[in-house]
Parts: structure tokens; sequence; C-alpha cells
């Protein structure tokens, strides 16, 4: 996960270099915004303004396809995003126990970020991965077969 | 959980059982046990195979090995000799080879679990999948020629509907008329997309086929836009399959530099190429207009159909939206005639189907089994029985959009007509596979808050409704629903039926009219009793949500 904020002029550089390389064709919006969100950690309206110049989209439209897709984000996230799968397969298998002992381990709700910005934690729809489920996600790091027990275990290796 | 090394199986058709077959039966556990083998050796029923002179038939897994008749009598020898010193019966075994009935096939391959017939996963695990050589030298690409040497566009879309293969995304469409329909459209620039963004929950079979045979998948897209008239294709990957997303480039690349994909293919004039999308998180685009929006860079909200894709699809040009586990099967088709296809599987459903099997059962996994098979198969004979012993309560097919089938329905061939005739539906290939201790109505929630977080939120009886229909659920499992709202989610899951604009709309119902169906009894416990008889909803007596 991204995690220096980076300073206006830098963003837009960095919109300014995607569009030169994907082209400004509407069908390159999403992989543009994919790797946006890659390396600030987030599509801030800074890059919504300067991307809306350079592909010549109103900003309300990259705006309604940013905050419509999961996998990217509108608002600053944590520097560790925990996801956890809450789809049937998960559930039926145990997520539930685990669901409840990752939010007190956290002291976190659904969606928020930690006050010391270091957990952001999130419910997912299924990950494809359920052959081991319950499945959790943190940052690329994918635990499978998770149980309530292992929770403490799994969030002392992230800093 | 046991480890179970081998598998007995004893035929259990009504001619078998006429000639003792259940006598073999509780022998074989009584001399299995004798030798201490209960652990290792599990022993099963199986209905619709017979060999009608050999009957009773006792087949042995992984050999592969197939005794018949066999009585009594034979038993102690077969438990001794084969299942315990290894040493296969000689004079008791009988060919594979005509055998009758709908898996009658299941024992051409040793070292499969019974009944494996791997088409779409026949590369998967064997060969290297970034390397395209190790493809060509397992068959890949040799339909291709075939087809661009040997046969026109129309006889290619011939074989291709006489093979009877129906759409393995879910909704069961066949898929030589769809490209029928797309060659028949007018206008010279047309797509082929292969649809790969599998959201459904618990399905990940076309991941497997994605990361295990990426030149599969390439090599069934040129044939399809050789059949169709396409010179540009598209793969939709959904974004969180980074290995995939990966396999998929590397082979992409590999085929043109052989020239599989570019210009003038294998000499001819035909030419074509791919290009990767990866999707950003959105179920929805699994439905194919979503998909095509999204990759014209919009919100994945699907369009009005009429027009359909065949006619107008990407940028408007005709375009053909297949699922990876549907073009997985064309080059064996070519390769093999339709006919050979048509005799695996049922007949209006022929074929195999990739299944996920899941939840409280032994083995969790991936199996590729003729259509037909029933339920109570796959559990006893693939997932190895249910976990600890427990009793089977549902199944959860296709992810979300498919039904809980009920214990009382596991006898029932799985193919497309045959479950649409019992009012269920097979869906994208899911199994989940749950205990006594699940709740329906906990399960229901579930399903039903997936659907109101991936409602695109373009129609309303869509958006608003599987929110209200949640909203009533989790009412109900804190104990305070009343009658009345059993009456609205039977309602609910009507309209959302008839008036959804898209697929996932008008599937999302389906749990509330599956449990309303098959579970009335435990839902209507919730209210009248304020009793969860699993034991698992809070009951907690408040009000979370109010009613309008």
């Amino acid at each position: 996960m991204a995690t220096e904020v980076k300073e206006g002029q830098d963003i837009r550089k960095l919109v300014r270099t995607l569009v030169q390389n994907h082209g400004d064709e509407k069908a390159e919006l999403i992989p543009i915004l994919h790797e946006i969100n890659r390396e600030l950690g987030y599509i801030s309206d800074e890059a919504i303004k300067e991307l809306s110049k350079r592909m010549n989209l109103p900003s309300s439209h990259i705006y309604s396809v940013a905050t419509f897709y999961r996998m990217l984000s509108t608002e600053p996230r944590g520097r560790h995003v925990i996801q956890f799968c809450e789809s049937a397969p998960c559930h039926v298998t145990g997520g539930r126990l685990v669901w409840q002992k990752l939010q007190r381990e956290l002291g976190l709700p659904k969606g928020e970020t930690s006050q010391d910005n270091k957990w952001t934690l999130l419910t997912t729809s299924c990950l494809g991965l359920c052959g081991v489920g319950p499945v959790m996600v943190i940052d690329n790091d994918i635990y499978g077969n998770v149980t309530p027990e292992q929770v403490p275990g799994i969030l002392k290796n992230y800093e | 959980m046991k480890t179970t090394r081998s598998m007995v199986l004893v035929s259990s058709d009504p001619e078998s059982l006429d000639r003792g077959a259940l006598d073999v039966f509780s022998l074989l556990q009584k001399q299995i046990t004798k030798f201490g083998l209960e652990e290792e050796i599990a022993l099963s029923m199986i209905t619709d195979i017979s060999k009608h002179a050999m009957s009773p038939l006792v087949l042995v897994y992984p050999d592969a090995v197939i005794y018949g008749p066999v009585t009594t009598d034979d038993v102690p020898r077969i438990v001794e000799e084969h299942l315990y010193k290894g040493r296969v019966v000689e004079e008791k075994q009988i060919s594979a080879y005509d055998l009758s009935g709908r898996v009658a096939w299941l024992s051409s391959r040793k070292g499969t679990m019974p009944a494996e017939n791997r088409i779409v996963l026949k590369n998967v695990g064997l060969i290297d999948p970034e390397n395209i050589e190790e493809s060509i030298i397992n068959e890949g690409y040799e339909a291709l020629g075939t087809v661009l040497k040997e046969m026109t566009p129309d006889e290619t879309i011939k074989v291709i509907k006489d093979s009877g293969l129906r759409g393995r995304g879910g909704a069961g469409f066949p898929t030589g008329l769809k490209w029928q329909f797309v060659k028949g459209a007018k206008g010279n620039k047309k797509y082929v997309i292969c649809n790969a963004d599998e959201s459904e929950p618990g399905t990940f079979k076309d991941r497997l086929v994605l990361e295990g045979d990426p030149h599969g998948i390439i090599e069934a897209m040129l044939i399809a836009a050789y059949a169709v008239g396409a010179d540009e294709g598209y793969v939709y990957i959904r974004g969180e399959y980074g290995l995939a997303i990966s396999r998929m480039q590397k082979a992409i690349q590999q085929a043109r530099d052989y020239n599989l994909l570019g210009e003038n293919i294998f000499g001819t004039d035909f030419s074509f190429d791919i290009h990767i999308h990866a999707g950003a998180g959105a179920y929805i685009c699994g439905e194919e207009t979503a998909l095509i929006e999204s990759i014209e860079g919009n919100r994945g909200e699907p369009r009005p159909r009429p027009p359909y894709p065949t006619t107008a699809g990407l940028w408007q040009k005709p375009t053909l939206v297949n699922n990876v586990e549907t073009l997985a099967n064309i080059p064996a088709i070519i390769r093999n005639g339709a006919a050979w296809y048509k005799n695996i599987g049922t007949p209006s459903s022929p074929g195999t189907k990739v299944y996920t099997v899941l939840g409280n059962v032994n083995v969790t996994g991936l199996i590729e089994v003729p259509m037909g098979i029933t339920l109570r198969e796959v559990i006893s004979i693939y997932a190895k029985g249910m976990k600890d012993g427990a009793t089977f309560k549902l199944a959860q097919t296709g992810g979300s959009s498919g039904s809980i089938i009920p214990a009382s329905l596991q006898d029932t061939p799985m193919d497309f007509d045959s479950y649409t005739k019992a009012g269920v539906s097979l869906g994208s290939g899911a199994l989940l596979i749950c205990n006594e201790d699940i709740c329906v109505v906990d399960l229901a929630k579930v399903l039903l808050n997936f659907f109101r977080f991936e409602s695109c939120g373009k129609c309303n009886p869509c958006r608003i409704g599987n929110k209200r229909a949640h909203e009533t659920l989790v009412n109900i499992s804190e104990g305070v629903g009343t009658l009345q709202d059993l009456k609205d989610l039977q309602m609910m899951s009507e309209q959302l039926y008839e008036m959804s604009n898209c697929g996932l709309g008008q599937t999302a119902g389906s749990p509330l009219k599956d449990i309303l169906a098959h579970f009335r009894a435990e839902v209507e416990a919730h209210i009248k009793l304020k009793v969860c008889p699993a034991g698992v909803c809070p009951m907690s007596g408040q009000r979370i949500y109010k009613t309008i």
C-alpha cells in the first residue's frame, strides 16, 4: 500500500504520465484509475480534476466511476487494508466468529480507519478463494482457513 | 480429517439390488472393518451405473478396477487381496467398456477419482501454463489449425450447434446459436469477449482454468472469432485475480510471438488480437452488458435489452460474450466432434460441468463431472461425506443467484432442465454444502446482504427490493418478525424477478422464494416461537429496522 502523501504537483505529474502511457481514450479510464489508486493509495480530488482535464471527461463521470468499483477508493486508507470476505461460503465455515474477533481486536467497525492510520477494516464480496474459507486479505497477503484464535497472531505481523 | 486412500463403490440400480447388492455392501463394510481399513477406505453405493449381465458391480478407486458380478462369496477375497494386499483379483475383473448408465464411462481413467471426466480442466495442473510449447504438445492450437485450414465459419458454427453446448455462465443459452446470431449480425467490425469476471460467491472455476491453461482460452477465442467474423477480442478478468491476469498476459505475448495472434494466422487471411481488461471489483460486471459498459470506461450498469450484444454490443458493434468455461469446451469439441460431446452428460445438457465443492464437507475443491450427476453423489463420492458425520441440510448452488436445494432434492439430476423442472437453478457451479448448524434465515440474510451491496443501483426494484428484503430478514433474525413479513418476502421475491432490468436483480429474490418453499417451518419458528432452531440468529428482541 502506498503510504506517503503526495503533493499536488506530484499528483498532476503522475496523472499526466499515465495519460501519456495509456492514451486519452475513455476505455483507458479504469486502467488509469487502477494505477492512481495503487500509487496514491486512493484517488484524490486533485487527481480527478487533473484527469478530467487530460482525458477531456467531466469530473462527475470520473467520480461516478471511481466510486462505483470496490477496488477503487476516493478516501485515504490506513497503512494496512484488511479485507474480510463476508460471502456465504466463508460465512458458513465459521467466518461470523472470525469477523467478530477481528472487530474486537482492532476496536474498529466495518469500513473505518483507525486513528493512528494503521488499519482500515473492510468487508468484501467473494474473492474466489472459497476452498479455504474463511478468508481474509491484508494488503496483498491472503490468509485462508482462519480461526478466531489465529487473528491476534496474524495482526502482529504488520507494523 | 481422515485420509482416504481408496474408494469402493457398489452399484445399486434395481437389477443390482435384486441380485444382492445390499448384502455385498454390508459384508464389504464388515470385512473392511475386520482388516482395520475403515479409516482409509471409503465405501459408498452408486446409482445409475450397470452392466446388465454383470450386476452387481464393485468399483475400486483410484485403481479404476471393476469387479462383477460380485456375490457375498467374493467379498472376503476382494477385501483381503485387493484392498489389504494391493493385488487385483483378476478372475473377477471385468472391462470398463460397454458399461451402461449415465456415468458409464466413469472408470476409464486410472488415477483420477471416480466419474471425473476432464474436458475443461484437461490440461489444468498437468502442464506449465507459462510455456506455450507444453500447451502445443498437449493438443493446444490443434483445433485452431483444423478450423482455419479445413472448415468454413458456417461449418464451425454447425459443429458447436450440433454438440448441444450450452453457456456455462449460469443461464444455459445454446452457444452455437449465439455464435450464429453474431455471425449473422450486420457490420464489418465485430468483437469476441471472454467473460472472466467470475464473482459469484463460491465460484472459482474460471480462475483455475485461466491460471492453469490460458492457451486453451486463447485458442477458443480464436476459433470463435473465425466463426463469427471478429478481428478483435477482450478478456475481462476480475481485478482481484492477479495471477490469472499475469498468466494471461504472458500467454497472449507468447501466442503473438508464435504468430497465433496477430495478422494472417496460420498463413491464412484471418487476423485476430486480444486485449486484457482488468475489472475493478464489481459483481454486476459479470452481466454481459454491464461488462461491456465497464470496458468502455463507464460504471458497470447493465443496458436495457434488446438490443442484445449480439447485434449492438461493445461500441455498438455485434459482440460475442462467452464465459471462460464455455470457451474451454470449444477446442475439445472441434477435435473430437459434436457426436462425441453429445454422448457425455444428459441429452438436453451435454458435456461436463465444473463445480466448486464447498462448505461443511470433508474435501472441498474443484471437480469436473458429467451433467446429470446428483448432489448425493457429489457429497458421498467427491466431498467424501459430511464433516464430522453431520447431517446434510441444504446446498446452495451457483453462488448467490443459485438456489437453496433442500435434502429432498438431492437425488435430482444436476442438469439445466431437470433443475428447472424442480423449480431450482444450477447457477454458476458452486455447491455450498451445509449441515444442520446452518440457519436458513441467517443464510438468506448473508445472501441478500451481498445483493444489497452489489446492486448497481440503476433500477428501483433491485436497489430498493434487496435492501428491504435484507432488513426484513434482519428483523426476523432478531425475533421481531411478523407473519406479514413472510408475505412481504414472497412479494419482494416475485417483484424482483418480474421487474428488475438484469439477471442480477431477477435472481436476487430466489433465496427468499426457496426458504419459503422448503424451510417455511424453520422461518416461522423465528416468528411464532421466537426461537432460532439452529441457534445461530441473535434473537435479541430488538427491532433493528422499522417497517414501512
